[in-house]
Protein backbone atom coordinates (compact mmCIF):
# COMPACT_ATOMS: atom_id res chain seq x y z
CA UNK A 1 0.00 0.00 0.00
CA UNK A 2 1.28 3.58 -0.62
CA UNK A 3 1.03 6.64 1.07
CA UNK A 4 -2.06 8.80 -0.30
CA UNK A 5 0.90 11.49 -1.66
CA UNK A 6 3.00 8.42 -3.52
CA UNK A 7 -0.35 7.43 -5.18
CA UNK A 8 -1.01 11.32 -6.05
CA UNK A 9 -4.29 11.26 -4.26
CA UNK A 10 -6.89 14.57 -4.15
CA UNK A 11 -6.42 14.27 -0.07
CA UNK A 12 -2.99 14.90 0.05
CA UNK A 13 -3.06 17.83 -0.19
CA UNK A 14 -4.28 19.49 2.93
CA UNK A 15 -5.48 22.18 1.41
CA UNK A 16 -8.13 20.00 -0.27
CA UNK A 17 -9.00 18.14 3.11
CA UNK A 18 -9.68 21.76 4.48
CA UNK A 19 -12.21 22.10 1.66
CA UNK A 20 -13.57 18.88 2.87
CA UNK A 21 -14.01 19.91 6.54
CA UNK A 22 -15.20 23.02 6.00
CA UNK A 23 -18.52 21.07 4.08
CA UNK A 24 -17.72 22.38 1.23
CA UNK A 25 -17.78 19.45 -0.76
CA UNK A 26 -20.38 17.35 1.58
CA UNK A 27 -22.88 20.15 0.68
CA UNK A 28 -25.61 17.71 2.17
CA UNK A 29 -23.87 18.13 5.68
CA UNK A 30 -24.53 21.13 8.20
CA UNK A 31 -22.36 20.82 10.80
CA UNK A 32 -22.30 24.09 13.08
CA UNK A 33 -18.34 25.54 13.34
CA UNK A 34 -16.43 24.48 15.84
CA UNK A 35 -15.54 28.38 16.58
CA UNK A 36 -19.72 28.68 17.57
CA UNK A 37 -19.48 25.27 19.71
CA UNK A 38 -16.61 26.57 21.98
CA UNK A 39 -18.28 29.74 22.22
CA UNK A 40 -21.04 27.58 23.19
CA UNK A 41 -19.11 26.33 25.89
CA UNK A 42 -17.29 29.90 26.96
CA UNK A 43 -13.66 28.44 25.41
CA UNK A 44 -13.64 30.79 22.41
CA UNK A 45 -11.30 31.65 21.71
CA UNK A 46 -9.33 28.99 22.76
CA UNK A 47 -6.29 29.74 24.36
CA UNK A 48 -3.33 27.81 25.61
CA UNK A 49 -1.72 27.31 28.94
CA UNK A 50 1.55 26.83 30.24
CA UNK A 51 3.42 24.45 27.66
CA UNK A 52 4.05 21.30 29.32
CA UNK A 53 4.89 18.80 26.20
CA UNK A 54 7.13 19.61 23.47
CA UNK A 55 6.10 17.04 20.74
CA UNK A 56 8.19 16.49 17.80
CA UNK A 57 7.66 14.97 14.75
CA UNK A 58 11.01 13.91 13.41
CA UNK A 59 9.70 12.44 10.47
CA UNK A 60 6.86 11.04 8.19
CA UNK A 61 8.66 7.65 7.02
CA UNK A 62 7.78 5.10 8.43
CA UNK A 63 7.95 0.97 8.00
CA UNK A 64 3.85 0.39 8.16
CA UNK A 65 0.98 2.08 5.62
CA UNK A 66 -2.07 2.20 8.26
CA UNK A 67 -5.14 2.69 7.24
CA UNK A 68 -6.16 5.35 9.72
CA UNK A 69 -2.81 7.10 9.22
CA UNK A 70 -2.98 11.07 9.66
CA UNK A 71 0.02 11.46 8.88
CA UNK A 72 0.10 10.09 5.69
CA UNK A 73 3.33 8.06 6.90
CA UNK A 74 4.72 5.27 4.87
CA UNK A 75 8.35 3.78 3.89
CA UNK A 76 8.01 6.36 0.76
CA UNK A 77 7.76 9.47 2.55
CA UNK A 78 11.70 10.83 2.83
CA UNK A 79 10.58 13.89 4.51
CA UNK A 80 12.58 13.43 8.11
CA UNK A 81 14.17 16.04 10.48
CA UNK A 82 17.59 16.48 9.74
CA UNK A 83 20.35 16.91 13.14
CA UNK A 84 20.57 20.67 12.81
CA UNK A 85 16.65 21.16 13.11
CA UNK A 86 16.72 18.84 16.26
CA UNK A 87 19.67 20.93 17.74
CA UNK A 88 17.31 23.95 17.28
CA UNK A 89 14.55 21.87 19.22
CA UNK A 90 17.07 21.17 22.07
CA UNK A 91 17.86 24.95 21.98
CA UNK A 92 14.72 25.98 22.12
CA UNK A 93 14.06 23.02 24.96
CA UNK A 94 17.13 25.02 27.33
CA UNK A 95 15.80 27.99 27.38
CA UNK A 96 11.75 26.54 28.56
CA UNK A 97 10.96 24.51 31.69
CA UNK A 98 8.84 22.05 29.23
CA UNK A 99 9.21 18.83 31.38
CA UNK A 100 8.00 16.04 28.46
CA UNK A 101 9.28 15.90 25.39
CA UNK A 102 7.23 13.83 23.10
CA UNK A 103 8.64 11.78 20.05
CA UNK A 104 6.49 11.05 17.31
CA UNK A 105 6.43 10.33 13.09
CA UNK A 106 6.08 8.29 11.05
CA UNK A 107 8.21 5.90 12.79
CA UNK A 108 10.50 8.07 15.10
CA UNK A 109 13.12 4.99 15.39
CA UNK A 110 13.66 5.42 11.47
CA UNK A 111 14.95 8.91 11.48
CA UNK A 112 18.99 8.00 11.77
CA UNK A 113 19.97 10.88 14.25
CA UNK A 114 16.98 9.39 16.54
CA UNK A 115 19.22 8.03 19.22
CA UNK A 116 21.23 10.77 19.26
CA UNK A 117 18.50 13.37 20.21
CA UNK A 118 16.58 10.91 22.89
CA UNK A 119 19.96 11.16 24.22
CA UNK A 120 20.19 14.86 24.23
CA UNK A 121 17.09 15.56 25.45
CA UNK A 122 17.82 12.87 28.36
CA UNK A 123 21.07 15.11 29.33
CA UNK A 124 18.62 18.02 29.04
CA UNK A 125 16.84 16.01 31.78
CA UNK A 126 13.23 16.22 29.94
CA UNK A 127 11.28 13.17 29.71
CA UNK A 128 10.89 11.54 26.89
CA UNK A 129 7.60 9.96 25.38
CA UNK A 130 8.35 7.80 22.74
CA UNK A 131 5.27 6.99 20.07
CA UNK A 132 6.80 3.32 18.73
CA UNK A 133 4.32 1.29 16.05
CA UNK A 134 6.04 -1.63 18.18
CA UNK A 135 6.80 -3.55 14.59
CA UNK A 136 9.80 -1.59 14.17
CA UNK A 137 11.52 -3.31 16.56
CA UNK A 138 11.23 -6.67 15.07
CA UNK A 139 11.86 -5.04 11.75
CA UNK A 140 15.47 -5.13 11.19
CA UNK A 141 18.25 -6.10 13.11
CA UNK A 142 18.97 -2.85 14.28
CA UNK A 143 16.35 -2.11 16.01
CA UNK A 144 16.23 -5.28 18.25
CA UNK A 145 18.03 -3.10 20.82
CA UNK A 146 15.57 -0.47 21.02
CA UNK A 147 14.22 -1.73 23.96
CA UNK A 148 17.48 -1.64 26.36
CA UNK A 149 18.08 2.05 24.71
CA UNK A 150 14.34 3.25 25.96
CA UNK A 151 15.22 1.82 29.00
CA UNK A 152 18.70 3.19 29.24
CA UNK A 153 17.27 6.88 29.11
CA UNK A 154 14.55 6.35 31.00
CA UNK A 155 12.37 6.78 28.11
CA UNK A 156 8.09 6.18 28.39
CA UNK A 157 6.96 3.77 25.53
CA UNK A 158 3.65 4.98 23.87
CA UNK A 159 2.61 2.14 21.35
CA UNK A 160 -0.43 1.66 19.31
CA UNK A 161 -2.26 -1.69 19.46
CA UNK A 162 -5.21 -1.20 18.18
CA UNK A 163 -6.70 -4.23 19.30
CA UNK A 164 -5.88 -7.64 20.92
CA UNK A 165 -6.25 -10.13 17.94
CA UNK A 166 -4.45 -10.17 14.93
CA UNK A 167 -7.83 -9.95 12.83
CA UNK A 168 -8.98 -6.22 14.03
CA UNK A 169 -5.40 -5.17 14.48
CA UNK A 170 -4.47 -6.66 11.04
CA UNK A 171 -7.13 -5.04 9.06
CA UNK A 172 -6.41 -1.61 10.24
CA UNK A 173 -2.06 -1.61 10.39
CA UNK A 174 -1.36 -4.35 7.41
CA UNK A 175 -0.66 -8.00 7.70
CA UNK A 176 1.17 -9.33 10.50
CA UNK A 177 1.54 -6.01 12.48
CA UNK A 178 -0.09 -8.39 15.29
CA UNK A 179 2.24 -11.08 15.32
CA UNK A 180 5.05 -8.72 15.43
CA UNK A 181 3.40 -6.60 17.96
CA UNK A 182 3.47 -9.10 20.23
CA UNK A 183 7.09 -10.14 19.64
CA UNK A 184 8.13 -6.52 20.27
CA UNK A 185 5.99 -6.39 23.37
CA UNK A 186 7.45 -9.47 24.75
CA UNK A 187 10.96 -8.07 24.15
CA UNK A 188 9.72 -4.45 25.68
CA UNK A 189 8.39 -6.74 28.30
CA UNK A 190 12.11 -8.51 28.75
CA UNK A 191 13.75 -5.63 29.88
CA UNK A 192 11.04 -4.45 32.28
CA UNK A 193 8.82 -2.28 29.94
CA UNK A 194 5.36 -2.84 31.55
CA UNK A 195 6.48 -4.47 34.54
CA UNK A 196 5.12 -3.51 38.42
CA UNK A 197 8.07 -1.72 40.14
CA UNK A 198 10.36 -1.18 37.16
CA UNK A 199 9.43 2.16 36.96
CA UNK A 200 9.78 1.60 33.09
CA UNK A 201 6.53 3.21 31.38
CA UNK A 202 4.72 1.25 28.65
CA UNK A 203 1.21 2.24 27.36
CA UNK A 204 -0.91 1.50 24.37
CA UNK A 205 -3.02 3.44 22.51
CA UNK A 206 -6.10 2.08 21.58
CA UNK A 207 -7.88 3.27 18.71
CA UNK A 208 -11.92 2.33 17.01
CA UNK A 209 -11.16 0.33 13.76
CA UNK A 210 -14.07 1.77 11.95
CA UNK A 211 -16.71 5.00 12.27
CA UNK A 212 -17.44 4.86 15.80
CA UNK A 213 -15.94 6.67 18.63
CA UNK A 214 -13.94 4.63 21.56
CA UNK A 215 -15.72 2.69 24.73
CA UNK A 216 -14.60 3.85 28.22
CA UNK A 217 -11.21 4.03 28.47
CA UNK A 218 -11.07 2.07 31.69
CA UNK A 219 -13.23 -0.89 30.28
CA UNK A 220 -10.95 -1.25 27.36
CA UNK A 221 -8.17 -1.14 29.60
CA UNK A 222 -9.16 -4.09 31.40
CA UNK A 223 -10.39 -6.35 28.23
CA UNK A 224 -6.37 -5.42 26.59
CA UNK A 225 -4.53 -6.39 30.01
CA UNK A 226 -7.06 -9.28 30.17
CA UNK A 227 -6.80 -10.88 26.78
CA UNK A 228 -2.87 -9.98 26.51
CA UNK A 229 -2.51 -11.37 29.86
CA UNK A 230 -4.06 -14.53 29.38
CA UNK A 231 -3.30 -14.95 25.42
CA UNK A 232 0.57 -13.63 25.26
CA UNK A 233 1.59 -13.19 29.32
CA UNK A 234 2.18 -9.69 28.51
CA UNK A 235 1.68 -6.71 30.85
CA UNK A 236 1.49 -2.70 30.39
CA UNK A 237 1.09 0.28 32.47
CA UNK A 238 -2.31 2.11 30.74
CA UNK A 239 -3.96 1.51 27.91
CA UNK A 240 -5.00 5.06 26.22
CA UNK A 241 -8.44 5.04 24.12
CA UNK A 242 -7.54 7.72 21.12
CA UNK A 243 -10.25 8.80 18.71
CA UNK A 244 -10.28 8.82 15.59
CA UNK A 245 -9.32 12.21 13.85
CA UNK A 246 -11.15 13.10 10.52
CA UNK A 247 -7.84 14.25 8.88
CA UNK A 248 -5.26 12.73 5.84
CA UNK A 249 -6.20 8.71 5.46
CA UNK A 250 -8.53 8.32 8.53
CA UNK A 251 -10.56 11.04 6.11
CA UNK A 252 -10.60 9.17 3.17
CA UNK A 253 -11.70 6.27 4.81
CA UNK A 254 -14.65 7.83 6.34
CA UNK A 255 -15.61 9.04 2.42
CA UNK A 256 -14.88 5.99 0.69
CA UNK A 257 -17.02 4.07 3.56
CA UNK A 258 -20.01 6.51 3.30
CA UNK A 259 -19.41 7.17 6.63
CA UNK A 260 -18.19 10.33 6.59
CA UNK A 261 -21.48 12.59 6.76
CA UNK A 262 -22.24 10.14 9.91
CA UNK A 263 -19.06 9.96 11.84
CA UNK A 264 -18.70 13.82 11.61
CA UNK A 265 -22.52 13.89 13.21
CA UNK A 266 -21.25 11.42 15.49
CA UNK A 267 -18.22 13.63 16.90
CA UNK A 268 -20.86 16.79 16.50
CA UNK A 269 -23.75 15.27 18.78
CA UNK A 270 -21.01 13.98 21.56
CA UNK A 271 -19.58 17.48 21.82
CA UNK A 272 -18.37 17.87 25.43
CA UNK A 273 -17.38 21.18 26.86
CA UNK A 274 -15.36 19.27 29.60
CA UNK A 275 -13.31 17.79 26.81
CA UNK A 276 -13.37 21.09 25.17
CA UNK A 277 -11.66 22.30 28.16
CA UNK A 278 -8.66 19.95 28.58
CA UNK A 279 -7.44 19.51 24.68
CA UNK A 280 -3.62 18.94 24.57
CA UNK A 281 -3.40 22.03 22.06
CA UNK A 282 -3.45 24.07 25.03
CA UNK A 283 -0.36 23.03 26.85
CA UNK A 284 1.37 21.67 24.06
CA UNK A 285 3.44 22.58 21.56
CA UNK A 286 3.93 20.81 17.59
CA UNK A 287 6.87 20.57 15.94
CA UNK A 288 6.93 19.41 12.41
CA UNK A 289 10.19 17.75 10.87
CA UNK A 290 11.28 20.70 9.11
CA UNK A 291 10.82 22.79 12.30
CA UNK A 292 7.53 24.58 11.74
CA UNK A 293 5.28 25.08 15.01
CA UNK A 294 1.53 23.92 15.47
CA UNK A 295 -1.00 23.59 17.77
CA UNK A 296 -0.99 19.91 17.37
CA UNK A 297 -0.16 16.62 15.00
CA UNK A 298 -3.01 16.85 13.24
CA UNK A 299 -3.27 20.61 12.51
CA UNK A 300 0.16 20.31 11.06
CA UNK A 301 -0.60 17.48 8.71
CA UNK A 302 -3.52 20.17 7.69
CA UNK A 303 -0.86 22.71 7.39
CA UNK A 304 -2.66 24.83 9.84
CA UNK A 305 0.54 26.70 11.27
CA UNK A 306 0.29 28.31 15.17
CA UNK A 307 -1.12 32.27 14.96
CA UNK A 308 1.45 33.82 16.36
CA UNK A 309 4.44 36.12 14.74
CA UNK A 310 6.86 32.97 15.67
CA UNK A 311 6.14 30.45 13.15
CA UNK A 312 9.69 27.96 13.25
CA UNK A 313 11.31 26.49 16.26
CA UNK A 314 14.73 28.75 16.04
CA UNK A 315 12.59 31.75 17.03
CA UNK A 316 11.38 29.89 19.49
CA UNK A 317 9.62 32.10 22.11
CA UNK A 318 7.55 31.15 24.59
CA UNK A 319 6.19 34.04 25.88
CA UNK A 320 5.29 35.43 22.44
CA UNK A 321 3.48 31.53 21.80
CA UNK A 322 1.74 32.14 24.98
CA UNK A 323 -0.12 35.28 23.62
CA UNK A 324 -1.71 33.19 20.78
CA UNK A 325 -4.95 31.57 20.20
CA UNK A 326 -4.85 28.20 19.18
CA UNK A 327 -5.86 27.55 15.54
CA UNK A 328 -9.11 25.36 15.20
CA UNK A 329 -10.68 23.72 12.42
CA UNK A 330 -13.80 21.80 11.73
CA UNK A 331 -11.44 17.98 12.54
CA UNK A 332 -11.55 19.56 16.13
CA UNK A 333 -14.62 17.94 16.83
CA UNK A 334 -12.71 14.66 17.47
CA UNK A 335 -10.81 15.88 20.62
CA UNK A 336 -14.04 17.20 21.78
CA UNK A 337 -16.22 14.40 21.82
CA UNK A 338 -17.27 12.08 24.44
CA UNK A 339 -14.71 11.65 27.28
CA UNK A 340 -12.37 13.67 25.20
CA UNK A 341 -9.22 12.75 23.37
CA UNK A 342 -5.62 13.46 23.37
CA UNK A 343 -2.09 11.66 23.03
CA UNK A 344 -2.73 10.79 26.41
CA UNK A 345 -5.69 9.16 26.27
CA UNK A 346 -9.24 10.83 27.14
CA UNK A 347 -9.49 14.11 29.06
CA UNK A 348 -12.73 14.25 30.50
CA UNK B 1 -46.40 8.65 6.23
CA UNK B 2 -43.60 7.66 5.36
CA UNK B 3 -42.64 4.89 2.34
CA UNK B 4 -40.73 3.06 4.46
CA UNK B 5 -41.69 1.50 8.21
CA UNK B 6 -38.27 1.86 9.46
CA UNK B 7 -35.68 4.80 8.30
CA UNK B 8 -32.58 4.86 9.66
CA UNK B 9 -32.61 8.70 10.55
CA UNK B 10 -35.61 8.33 13.07
CA UNK B 11 -33.09 6.11 15.49
CA UNK B 12 -31.36 9.38 16.18
CA UNK B 13 -34.94 10.87 17.19
CA UNK B 14 -35.45 8.55 19.61
CA UNK B 15 -35.67 10.88 22.46
CA UNK B 16 -38.42 12.90 20.71
CA UNK B 17 -40.82 10.38 22.65
CA UNK B 18 -40.32 12.68 25.03
CA UNK B 19 -41.78 15.51 23.61
CA UNK B 20 -45.64 14.37 23.75
CA UNK B 21 -45.06 12.56 27.28
CA UNK B 22 -42.13 14.36 29.43
CA UNK B 23 -42.84 12.73 32.40
CA UNK B 24 -42.83 8.65 31.58
CA UNK B 25 -40.28 9.83 28.45
CA UNK B 26 -37.70 11.10 31.38
CA UNK B 27 -38.08 8.75 33.71
CA UNK B 28 -37.93 5.81 30.72
CA UNK B 29 -34.56 7.45 29.46
CA UNK B 30 -32.93 8.29 33.06
CA UNK B 31 -34.24 4.32 33.29
CA UNK B 32 -32.27 3.64 30.26
CA UNK B 33 -29.17 4.91 31.07
CA UNK B 34 -29.17 3.99 34.75
CA UNK B 35 -29.61 -0.03 33.24
CA UNK B 36 -26.28 0.55 31.14
CA UNK B 37 -23.72 1.67 33.26
CA UNK B 38 -21.17 -0.44 34.47
CA UNK B 39 -22.56 -2.33 37.86
CA UNK B 40 -21.94 -6.08 38.56
CA UNK B 41 -21.88 -6.63 34.54
CA UNK B 42 -19.29 -4.78 32.59
CA UNK B 43 -20.60 -1.88 29.59
CA UNK B 44 -19.84 -4.13 27.24
CA UNK B 45 -21.30 -7.08 28.75
CA UNK B 46 -24.51 -5.09 28.61
CA UNK B 47 -24.03 -3.63 25.28
CA UNK B 48 -23.40 -7.81 23.88
CA UNK B 49 -26.82 -8.77 25.88
CA UNK B 50 -28.40 -5.80 24.19
CA UNK B 51 -27.11 -6.93 20.62
CA UNK B 52 -28.62 -10.37 21.40
CA UNK B 53 -32.12 -8.68 22.64
CA UNK B 54 -32.31 -6.88 19.61
CA UNK B 55 -31.50 -9.79 17.33
CA UNK B 56 -34.61 -11.56 19.29
CA UNK B 57 -37.00 -8.56 18.96
CA UNK B 58 -35.84 -8.33 15.41
CA UNK B 59 -35.28 -4.36 16.07
CA UNK B 60 -33.65 -2.57 13.03
CA UNK B 61 -32.92 0.01 15.00
CA UNK B 62 -31.65 -1.40 18.22
CA UNK B 63 -29.32 -3.63 15.91
CA UNK B 64 -27.77 -0.47 14.69
CA UNK B 65 -27.46 1.22 17.79
CA UNK B 66 -25.90 -1.54 19.27
CA UNK B 67 -23.54 -3.47 16.85
CA UNK B 68 -21.89 0.32 17.07
CA UNK B 69 -21.83 0.23 20.83
CA UNK B 70 -20.57 -3.34 20.98
CA UNK B 71 -17.98 -2.37 18.90
CA UNK B 72 -17.32 1.23 20.86
CA UNK B 73 -17.02 -1.08 23.84
CA UNK B 74 -14.61 -3.69 22.70
CA UNK B 75 -15.99 -6.85 22.10
CA UNK B 76 -14.57 -8.18 19.41
CA UNK B 77 -16.33 -9.86 15.86
CA UNK B 78 -16.55 -13.44 17.35
CA UNK B 79 -18.08 -12.32 20.87
CA UNK B 80 -20.96 -10.56 19.06
CA UNK B 81 -21.69 -13.06 16.71
CA UNK B 82 -21.46 -15.77 19.58
CA UNK B 83 -23.91 -13.11 21.40
CA UNK B 84 -26.04 -13.66 18.09
CA UNK B 85 -26.25 -17.14 18.56
CA UNK B 86 -27.48 -16.80 22.08
CA UNK B 87 -30.15 -14.97 21.15
CA UNK B 88 -30.72 -17.88 18.31
CA UNK B 89 -30.64 -20.73 20.68
CA UNK B 90 -33.43 -19.01 23.40
CA UNK B 91 -35.54 -18.15 20.16
CA UNK B 92 -34.91 -21.45 18.56
CA UNK B 93 -35.23 -23.54 22.26
CA UNK B 94 -38.03 -21.68 22.79
CA UNK B 95 -39.73 -22.54 19.82
CA UNK B 96 -38.56 -26.41 20.57
CA UNK B 97 -39.50 -26.92 24.07
CA UNK B 98 -43.28 -25.69 22.85
CA UNK B 99 -42.81 -29.78 21.20
CA UNK B 100 -43.20 -31.19 24.65
CA UNK B 101 -46.57 -29.58 24.87
CA UNK B 102 -47.12 -30.78 21.34
CA UNK B 103 -46.57 -34.31 22.36
CA UNK B 104 -48.63 -34.73 25.66
CA UNK B 105 -51.70 -33.35 23.99
CA UNK B 106 -51.07 -35.77 21.13
CA UNK B 107 -50.47 -38.22 23.83
CA UNK B 108 -53.82 -37.27 25.52
CA UNK B 109 -55.81 -37.26 21.98
CA UNK B 110 -54.06 -40.68 21.34
CA UNK B 111 -55.35 -44.43 21.95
Amino acid sequence: MKSLKASGHQLADSAFQLTVLRQEVVDTLHLPPFAEKLRGAGLFPLVPVAPAILQINVGKMCNQVCKHCHVDAGPDRKEIMTRATMQLCLDALAQTDIATVDLTGGAPEMNPDFRWFVEQIHALGRHVIVRCNLTIIVANKKYHDLPAFFKAHGVEVVSSLPFYNAKTTDRQRGDGVFEDSIRALKMLNAVGYGQPGSGLTLNLVYNPNGAFLPGSQKGLQEQFKRALGKDFGIVFNELFAITNIPVSRYLDFLIESGNYAGYMEKLVAAFNPTAAAGVMCRNTISVSWDGYLYDCDFNQMLELHVASTVQHIRDFDAAALAQRSVVINQHCYGCTAGSGSSCGGTTA
Amino acid sequence: MEKTYYNPADLAKFGNISDWQPEMGRKFFEYYGEVFKEGALTEREKALIALAVAHAVQCPYCIDAYTTDSLQKGADEAQMMEAVHVAAAIKGGALLVHGVQMMNKAKDLSM
